[in-house]
């Protein structure tokens, strides 16, 4: 982008009215508004390199995370956001609260709501757990991860990381490599990165592709040497490893055999080639160390540094609307 | 290699599926490789260093391949060895073999696949491919490591004689193993109507007081997995088809262009379950033997070319395994010998044409699993059979070279003796 970075006015000139009450899911939003976000998150990379990061954007406001599943840097990355911005931030974890006592969702939602929380992030188990809850609540109802479904501020970050790395989105080719079939990463990311213009492949062994996936609009492989020919993003998922012990792929070494991406398949790459991965990473299951740690082709790192940025242009941004229905 | 001098077979008759063609001829084999084919009793003006036999009319066929051979090694060799069942397939013209993953350890990963590869190439003898276990353990309940195994060199998965019973397992078996285009065997068999069944339901088992197992049985799984074979596309192999009803169902599912490939064993073609008689163990198989009808709708489905591969199904058991009451004795027969004489029994009563019969122990196991044998094609390895179409001969199962003897052939008469076996170009059995 841009070479100085901004400062604090022209950030905020970027944030808009954004018209929508929730982030749920990649597919409700269009063109203009994730461009709009990405505009916006790219500015607040340059303010959380500064030394004082603090701003007064969200003061007021109280963002409350809820995870129902374990979940370190996405909660830490959310509550970091939250403050930055000024937010008031709680964290719930229904492990060590009343909220597990069997409570139903749904009751949870009510309670929370009367405590007049501004924003809710929400991270559940269940595919729709988010929608559901953005159906009971006053709040705006941030998705942070449901079931198999969705996971939003991940594809908002992926896509923030790339149009950094290649300065645009448009015409690149991107491999999505592993497990899509329980993937909220990989469903997030496809929707979104078509919305951008980008070539998506899925790459992975049948047991682990969705049955209907190839109406997508994706070309699908299972030889990873061919799926990631000429592609500029590789990007790997994250494979449960019981998943690895023949239920899904018969082992760990014959996954990393044929799936896992080291050195000699990445060389079928394009020149140009960054890999990312969402993390927590299976190393030497899914990607070998010696891939995910060269800063020359990684992008991991960045995506965690992106993932900050890109959720404080989405808090701004449905912060931004609540005004307005003010 | 040890080729030696070339040699050549002229006046023998060809008979070669896969190039349709059945009619006099002569070969010249050189460095182990079919260096030329007349299809005329001679080759013309052979170099004085060709070593020439003279076939005196002999059938020349291409080397049998046996998808489904059973040997006891590793962890049961005192039933059958790798050379013990090789020297069987050499003697019965069979130059290629296919043996089964349910072993001891059961070869469901490479290093299985690659102790069996070395031992085979140490006896040196026929060609000896592995079939890796489908899951783990052959226990239906996790992939074992299929792509693995592909690459060590194992020509298909299958879990042998067990079939598959969760639905959602063998379905991943399938989608998986056609990523790296390898067919799986699958025994179509409902285990919980064959659970204990020593023979076929009907009026035999019950007067004889056997516990039986419907026909329907066989149908009932074939159904299911040829719906799998609909949702996964991968290659099927029907790892014996022995029932009349199963055929219809494998008809239907041919005729809607499904991926699969029928094998059926030479015992249930040529046995009903009359010949069990006064409870002859050696007679007691893996699917049990059928009614009569169900045997020559078998027989039919050859014929017709809806079953495409026959198998010996070669199962040694010795005498220690057999010599027990009927549902006590051990299942299964070998047959790696007596093949080519019991398939020939089909031409010599007119029922299907030799070269179809040929077609379903040389070129049609050859494409379905990709091998370049099963041809007498300039280029392919000389891996063939001299055979006398007419010499009758009397199966005695004590004369067979397998360590176990258990053949239900013992003291048949048939017609058809293998002369000469070689492999690569080298004789492996002579006469």
């Amino acid at each position: 982008m841009s070479g100085a970075p901004p400062g604090l006015n022209e950030v905020l000139q970027r944030t808009f009215s954004f018209p929508k009450r929730h982030f749920l899911s990649a597919t409700d939003l269009n063109e203009v508004e994730v461009r709009s976000l990405l505009d916006l998150a790219d500015g607040f990379v340059s303010l959380n390199r500064q030394t004082s990061k603090k701003l007064d954007l969200l003061k007021g406001r109280t963002l409350m995370n809820l995870f129902f599943e374990n979940s370190t840097r996405t909660q830490a990355s959310f509550e970091l956001a939250g403050k930055r911005l000024g937010a008031d931030v709680v964290n719930m974890s229904p492990r060590s609260s009343s909220i597990s006592k069997g409570e139903t969702l749904i009751d949870t939602a009510v309670t929370l709501n009367a405590m007049q929380p501004d924003l809710l992030v929400v991270r559940h188990a269940s595919s729709g757990a988010a929608s559901l809850l953005s159906q009971k609540v006053g709040c705006s109802v941030i998705n942070a991860g449901d079931g198999q479904h969705e996971h939003p501020t991940q594809a908002l970050l992926d896509a923030l990381s790339i149009r950094r790395a290649f300065g645009d989105i448009a015409g690149l080719k991107v491999a999505i490599c592993g497990d899509v079939l329980h993937s909220r990463v990989a469903r997030s990311n496809i929707a979104m990165l078509q919305m951008l213009a980008a070539n998506v492949r899925l790459v992975g062994p049948p047991t682990l592709i969705p049955a209907a996936a190839h109406l997508w609009n994706v070309e699908i492989f299972h030889d990873m040497r061919k799926g990631i020919a000429s592609c500029d993003v590789v990007m790997m998922l994250r494979l449960q490893l019981e998943r690895m012990d023949g239920v899904m792929a018969p082992s760990q070494r014959e996954y990393f055999r044929f799936f896992g991406l080291d050195r000699e398949k990445l060389a079928f790459a394009s020149d140009r080639v960054r890999v990312m991965h969402p993390g927590p990473m299976n190393r030497g299951v899914e990607i070998d160390s010696e891939v995910a740690d060269d800063l020359s082709v990684s992008l991991i790192q960045d995506q965690v540094e992106m993932g900050v940025a890109a959720r404080m242009a989405v808090l701004t941004s449905l912060s931004a609307r609540l005004e307005n229905d003010r | 290699m040890s080729s030696g001098r070339p040699l050549a077979f002229t006046n023998a008759r060809i008979v070669d599926p896969a190039s349709g063609y059945d009619g006099p001829g002569a070969v010249l084999i050189t460095e182990g490789v079919i260096a030329d084919v007349a299809r005329k009793p001679d080759l013309g003006k052979l170099s004085p260093d060709v070593e020439v036999v003279d076939a005196g009319g002999a059938l020349l066929i291409p080397g049998l391949i046996d998808i489904r051979v059973k040997t006891g090694e590793p962890g049961a060799e005192p039933k059958e060895t790798l050379k013990s069942a090789a020297l069987a397939a050499a003697a019965g013209g069979v130059t290629t073999i296919v043996v089964q993953p349910d072993t001891h350890p059961v070869m469901d990963e490479p290093s299985v696949v690659d102790f069996i590869l070395r031992r085979a190439r140490d006896i040196e003898l026929v060609n000896v491919y592995p079939a890796g276990a489908a899951t783990q353990g052959c226990e239906g309940q996790r992939m074992a490591e299929i792509g693995l195994m592909h690459e060590a060199g194992c020509l298909y998965v299958t879990d042998a004689d067990r079939p598959i019973v969760d639905s959602k397992v063998f379905r991943r078996v399938l989608s998986y193993a056609r990523a790296f285009g390898t067919p799986v065997a699958h025994r179509p068999a409902d285990p919980w109507l064959s659970a204990g069944a020593a023979a076929s339901e009907g009026e035999f088992a019950a007067r004889m007081g056997l516990p039986a197992v419907p026909a329907i049985a066989e149908k009932i799984m074939l159904e299911r997995d040829l719906a799998l074979v609909e949702l996964t596309g991968a290659r099927l192999v029907v790892d014996q088809i022995t029932t009349a009803s199963a055929l219809e169902s494998l008809k239907r599912g041919l005729d809607r262009g499904l991926p699969v490939t029928a094998t059926t064993s030479i015992n249930h073609l040529s046995f009903n379950e009359i010949d069990i008689g006064d409870y002859r163990t050696f007679c007691k198989l893996d699917p049990p033997l059928r009614s009569e009808d169900d045997r020559q709708a078998v027989i039919e489905a050859v014929a017709s070319g809806l079953i495409q591969v026959i198998v010996s199904a070669h199962a040694p058991a010795p005498a220690e395994d057999k010599r027990l009451p009927y549902d006590e004795a051990a299942p299964g027969a070998v047959g790696l010998q007596t093949l080519l004489a019991a398939l020939l029994a089909f031409h010599h009563e007119d029922r299907i044409p030799l070269i179809d019969l040929i077609r379903t122990v040389t070129a049609a196991p050859a494409d379905l699993l990709g091998l370049s044998a099963g041809r007498i094609a300039k280029g392919a390895p000389a891996d063939l059979v001299l055979a006398s179409l007419n010499t009758p001969v009397h199966i005695d199962a004590d004369k067979l070279v397998s360590k176990s003897k258990n053949s239900p052939f013992d003291g048949r008469r048939l017609q058809g003796k293998v002369l000469r076996t070689l492999v690569d170009g080298r004789t492996v059995y002579a006469a």
